[in-house]
């Protein structure tokens, strides 16, 4: 048994440790708001913050979490990254970024990520920050709006 | 204008056990065999209509029903404008849900006695359909109304989900009316709303499934839990067409949590409790093919063979005047060839299902976007009737026509899987990246052979166009829309030139030997013909010494809204000016694209920068589309934009290929979708229009690669003939 600490409750999880947290999330844990893409880390639709820093669940061992704080989709806007998190949820409300929205938990775990830590990003930090999260929709113009939306909300 | 609307049939009311619940279902102008299959059926009022086309609550929850799958293009909300107008109800008060599987209802009206989503056809096929429904559903609350307050329905207003007696000040609610308004008669015609009173039409209407998408909460195939449910991850062949032969399932079922191994017609399925447990345990079998009967060439051996094939006429897709005599004596032919590969659709969630099997049914669960088509397939394979096949429609993360294949093949696969175990546990069917992108029904690779007659005056006399690709409607169900050997799939947007050029050609070669599934890829034809069309075309103006819009306009003279959106997108992007130069070696360019496909005017103005080193930076696009009446414009530019960014991908870096047979590639490592660093700068411009609606799905997309390419060959003078783009032919 694997103990880890997801959106700030201890989780008890009957894994092996090589397993990739995104499948614990959604497979074990029925936390769908993660998404798979890609399984090699390219997509970025699975996201999520461990230690507060953005990491791909797909390609991270639940060994590699033991220990540190794991945030999703579905806890983001409760803890430490509340205040960001609800601010670039509703810029993206603002702007209706969304289309098919699959890639969408994984691009607003990206934004928060980056607002967290540069509270006026450029659109040249934006494209550092956001290139790894790939959507095929490509609503890349309204991601960006509403970062810099998100930014001045924040200001 | 004010359309007068005659109920094509007056039918179902439903009142549910709270007996609170209004529901209407009013066919529109069904085809003729539809809506006599569904007078046929029809129960008399006051009966049980599951699955109307929109529902309200005692809590004055305005539900619409989407017969049209929601896959990014914004058709919930679009569907649910449509109502919410006619109806007046507040936009807040409207929700949308995914209808069930019954093409006797739910039919796309453009394809006849079909459900489904696709050609951008959603808006137009349901725009009169839903305005119907919603003015008639409006209609009967006020009748209630005015029967409970003793005054004249015409002394009643509508607004923002209150109905009013102004003069009396008596109002009431949706809810406080619902039960009374399906008592009463479904009036058998109704007056819709001139379009200078829209109230949500062309105006923002935020979308529904915003708040659902941004908290995670929306859910998809991929996110279908059912208890005991198995997660099946299959091996497929590495070729099209081979065949299981023989596998040692022993390794694959000593992995944890795996459950089953069982043989398909499409491969070996390894089911077990979780996706990580399945993909180990596939990762673990040992399978050996049969081959013989596999398909074996690469790419570079296809447009070889295509090539040849293109030396020699085709079957006739378009004429008009005399090529020949055209061709005679001209004082300039020109002539081009191009390639295009293998597109895959490559969605965010990769194709999956979820099967439940139980006696006589079969329950499914799908980002559902061929009704009609799925059932069929399964209802054959199974045994069943149609309708004991029910489809659940959720939310596809992605589809760009994927998820309406001709053969239904991921549903099939997944069915024969939950049929092997004899319907033990529901499985989840799950395709992991790499056998979604190695999983064929691709864009079908194109050769494509340009000629083009000038005379001493520099006037185009004379086109002749030889298209060399895979028919997708051939071998398909819908393999008889195949005529005197056209599929005007393969030709649409180049039979149909809308240039004035009095002799052309048109002829087209679809080899049927060639083992690769093909499938529509969003703006299916368009893909390949605007590119060949459009740049072929500013060469011919190169070549007149003619300014690329405006040669195009002098041909346009009878197509204004081709030579509406150009005008309009040219003076948006400046044409004509001078384009600010690039520094360090940089070179820039500007290009122009127009381009219809289903009955949507695009076009647009490319900027773009060329590195020293070939690569290609595209800095702006100014878009012009005419679209019809713009139903929600904000959706129209978020469609546009999107479609820009798709194209993108296609034009600079996407390619599947085939080395004897095999797809190289796997990820999105070896076939990239465009990354935010690679947007351009996307503007959007509406053409104002009382005609009916058309789609903005697909239309954005044709347009973008020739755009582009003719920017980069106003910046280096090549013009590029081969997608994606190799940066190599553009180093300084």
């Amino acid at each position: 048994m694997i103990t880890l600490d997801i959106n700030c409750k201890a989780i008890r999880i009957d894994a092996a440790p090589d397993t990739p947290l995104l499948w614990v999330l959604r497979d074990t844990l029925h936390m769908t708001g993660t998404k798979y893409g890609c399984g090699m880390g390219l997509c970025g639709a699975c996201t999520v913050h461990l230690a507060g820093e953005p990491i791909r669940s797909c390609s991270t061992p639940i060994s590699a979490a033991v220990g540190k704080k794991v945030v999703t989709i579905e806890g983001v806007d409760q803890a430490r990254t509340a205040k960001v998190a609800r601010v670039v949820q509703d810029a993206w409300q603002q702007l209706d970024v969304v289309q098919c929205g699959y890639c969408q938990s994984g691009q607003i775990m990206s934004a928060v990520a980056l607002l967290q830590t540069n509270r006026k990003p450029s659109d040249a930090d934006i494209d550092a920050a956001m290139a790894g999260n790939i959507c095929r929709c490509a609503t890349y113009v309204r991601i960006r709006a509403a970062i810099h939306d998100a930014a001045k909300s924040l200001a | 204008m004010t359309p007068h609307i005659e109920n094509a049939s007056r039918r179902g009311f439903l009142q549910n056990a709270a007996g609170l619940t209004l529901a209407l279902y009013l066919p529109g102008a069904a085809s003729a065999a539809a809506n006599a299959a569904a007078t046929a059926g029809a129960p008399a009022a006051q009966s049980f209509a599951p699955g109307a086309f929109l529902r309200i609550g005692a809590d004055s929850t305005v539900t619409v029903i989407s017969k049209h799958l929601e896959m990014g293009q914004g058709v919930y909300t679009g569907l649910a404008t449509i109502v919410a107008e006619e109806l007046d109800a507040a936009w807040a008060q409207v929700r949308v849900e995914g209808a069930p599987a019954d093409a006797g209802r739910y039919n796309n009206i453009l394809w006849g006695p079909v459900q489904g989503t696709g050609g951008s056809t959603a808006m137009a096929n349901s725009w009169e359909q839903l305005r119907t429904a919603g003015a008639s559903a409006r209609a009967m609350l006020v009748a209630a109304a005015a029967q409970q307050w003793q005054v004249p329905a015409g002394a009643i207003t509508v607004s923002d989900g209150v109905v009013l007696h102004a003069a009396s000040r008596r109002q009431a609610t949706f809810g406080q009316l619902a039960q009374a308004a399906a008592q009463q008669p479904v009036p058998a015609s109704v007056t819709l709303k001139d379009p200078k009173d829209f109230k949500l039409v062309g105006k923002r209407a935020p979308r529904k499934d915003t708040a659902a998408k941004i908290r995670g909460q929306a859910r998809f195939t991929q996110d279908v839990h059912l208890p005991g449910m198995l997660t099946a991850v299959v091996a497929h062949p590495p070729r099209f067409g081979a065949t299981v032969k023989s596998f040692d399932a022993k390794a694959a079922r000593s992995v944890k949590g795996v459950v089953d191994v069982v043989a398909i017609p499409t491969g070996v399925a390894v089911l077990a409790k979780d996706t990580w447990s399945a993909r180990k345990g596939r990762d673990a079998l040992q399978v050996t093919w049969d081959e013989s009967h596999a398909f074996k060439l690469g790419t570079d051996d296809i447009f070889a063979r295509y090539r040849e094939l293109a030396r020699t006429p085709g079957k006739i897709a378009h004429q008009a005047g005399d090529t020949d005599a055209a061709f005679a004596a001209p004082a300039r032919v020109l002539r081009a060839a191009y390639d295009f590969p293998y597109l895959a659709h490559a969605a965010m969630e990769p194709m999956n299902c979820v099967v439940h099997l139980t006696p006589g049914r079969c329950e499914i669960w799908n980002g559902e976007q061929f009704q009609t088509i799925d059932q069929a397939k399964v209802a054959a394979l199974l045994g069943l009737k149609p309708e004991q096949v029910i489809l659940n429609m959720l939310y596809a993360g992605g589809s760009f026509g994927r998820r309406a294949c001709k053969d239904a093949d991921y549903i099939v696969e997944a069915v024969n899987i939950a049929k092997a175990i004899d319907g033990k546990a529901p499985v989840k069917l799950v395709w992991l990246r790499e056998d979604d992108m190695k999983g064929g029904y691709y864009r079908p690779a194109f050769h494509h052979v340009l000629e083009a007659a000038l005379d001493a005056q520099g006037k185009l006399t004379g086109w002749r166009h030889r298209l060399v690709g895979q028919s997708i409607l051939a071998n398909s169900p819908f393999g008889a829309m195949v005529q005197n050997g056209i599929d005007r799939v393969s030709v649409e947007g180049a039979a149909n030139l809308p240039y004035a050029i009095p002799n052309q050609l048109v002829d087209l070669h679809s080899p049927d030997d060639i083992g690769v599934p093909v499938l529509w890829w969003r703006s299916v034809g368009s893909t390949h013909t605007a590119y060949s069309t459009e740049t072929f075309l500013d060469e011919v103006a190169a070549a007149a010494g003619q300014d690329p819009v405006a040669f195009r306009l002098a041909l346009l003279e009878h197509h204004p809204r081709h030579a509406g959106v150009l005008k309009l997108a040219a003076d948006k992007a400046g044409w004509g000016t001078p384009l600010p130069g690039g520094g360090n070696g940089d070179r820039r360019g500007r290009g122009v694209a127009v381009h219809e496909s289903f009955k949507s005017y695009v076009a647009q103005v490319a900027e773009v920068t060329i590195k020293p080193d070939g690569s290609v930076v595209v800095d702006r696009i100014v878009c012009a589309v005419d679209c019809g009446i713009a139903i929600n414009p904000d959706n129209v530019r978020a469609q546009i934009e999107g479609g820009v960014g798709f194209a993108l991908s296609a034009a600079l870096q996407g390619a599947i290929t085939l080395k004897d047979g095999m797809v190289e590639q796997s990820n999105f490592h070896d076939y990239a979708p465009l990354r935010i660093n690679q947007m351009p700068k996307v503007e959007v411009h509406i053409m104002p229009s009382a005609e009916k609606p058309t789609g903005v799905g697909e239309p954005g997309v044709p347009p973008v690669a020739p755009a582009v390419a003719n920017a980069i060959a106003a910046a280096t003078g090549k013009y590029l003939r081969s997608l994606p783009f190799n940066a190599e032919t553009l180093k300084a």
